[in-house]
């Protein structure tokens, strides 16, 4: 009991970035959490190990410390990792079809439904008639 | 229903082989090629030490000529394999600068001394910054850069004979530039 209560948290000893305030902190956790992992596919660089999100999470960290704005440092890796890099991808013409896709596939979808129905009930009073 | 078939029937069918195929051109693509993003920019200013010499390197060694900027490490296996292939470039007169990745400047040294030294200057990036700059996220990658010192090409991966024709020689002889040839 007491050694887990003294136990250093684990994460504490991954890396250790001081910055101002809390705010700076905070949006240094929300940057790292939104930023993926360029070598490693299914990972924001928060989560990963790997060598370039160690350097990219101290990049980061000097960006916030030299007052860059959260914009300019998505842009910063954007500029050089391609869209692919951020885990919020924004609307461009080659992003299109992931935002409008489903729900342009939901809107045919229920157009069809109401087509079908609205014809069905129509061909049930002829018969009635 | 006897007004014959409705083509409006086909619809799902139709919708849902469009998808398949868009969906199916997705697999065969290597993800973890990443599209070249600083294509047509200019190489990032840096101010780095030579592993071969004192001088201290700048981003105008990047201009005045075609030269090819080859990001490599001691650490990586592929570098290994494309070495010998460097080497043929070089020997063939194509100027190639070296970006030592993440590196010991002694275990780099000794590399080039037991493999050959391909490279005309190499620069030294020990803590990867410089590599950040240019977007590399990992090695080997190789860009081809044009006199005015922007970014005309990017390779991920290993350079070899098959990526030269298809990818860099084309670029080169649209530009007049016979491969090899430096102006």
């Amino acid at each position: 009991m007491l050694l887990a209560l003294t136990a250093v948290p684990a994460w504490a000893a991954i890396d250790i970035y001081q910055f101002d305030s809390d705010a700076q902190q905070d949006r240094f956790h929300r940057l790292t959490e939104e930023l993926r992992c360029p070598k490693c596919q299914n990972q924001s660089i928060a989560d990963s190990d790997a060598e370039i999100s160690q350097d990219m999470r101290e990049r980061v960290a000097r960006m916030i410390r030299e007052g860059h704005s959260d914009e300019e440092i998505v842009t910063f890796f954007v500029d050089r990792y391609g869209d692919f890099v951020s885990y919020r991808p924004p609307f461009n013409p080659r992003t299109a079809i992931l935002w409008v896709g489903p729900l342009t596939l939901l809107l045919l979808g229920g157009v069809g439904i109401v087509v079908l129905v609205r014809r069905a009930s129509r061909e049930a009073e002829e018969d009635e008639q | 229903m006897s007004k014959g078939t409705n083509p409006w029937v086909f619809l799902p069918l139709a919708a849902f082989v469009a998808l398949a195929v868009l969906l199916a051109s997705g697999l065969g693509r290597n993800p973890e090629e990443l599209p070249s993003a600083l294509a047509g920019k200019p190489v990032p200013e840096f101010s780095r030490p030579s592993l071969l010499n004192d001088r201290t390197l700048t981003e105008e060694l990047l201009t005045g000529r075609w030269q090819l900027l080859n990001v490599w490490g001691t650490w990586c296996p592929t570098c290994y394999i494309e070495h010998p292939y460097l080497l043929e470039l070089a020997r063939d007169g194509v100027p190639i600068i070296g970006l030592d990745y993440k590196d010991e400047d002694a275990k780099a040294r000794d590399y080039l001394a037991e493999y050959g030294n391909p490279f005309r200057e190499v620069i030294v990036d020990a803590d990867g910054q410089l590599g950040l700059d240019l977007g590399v996220y990992g090695a080997p990658e190789t860009f081809l850069i044009n006199p005015r010192g922007e970014i005309v090409l990017r390779h991920v991966g290993e350079l070899n004979q098959r990526v030269w024709d298809e990818k860099f020689a084309p670029v080169l002889q649209q530009a007049g530039e016979a491969p090899g040839v430096t102006p």
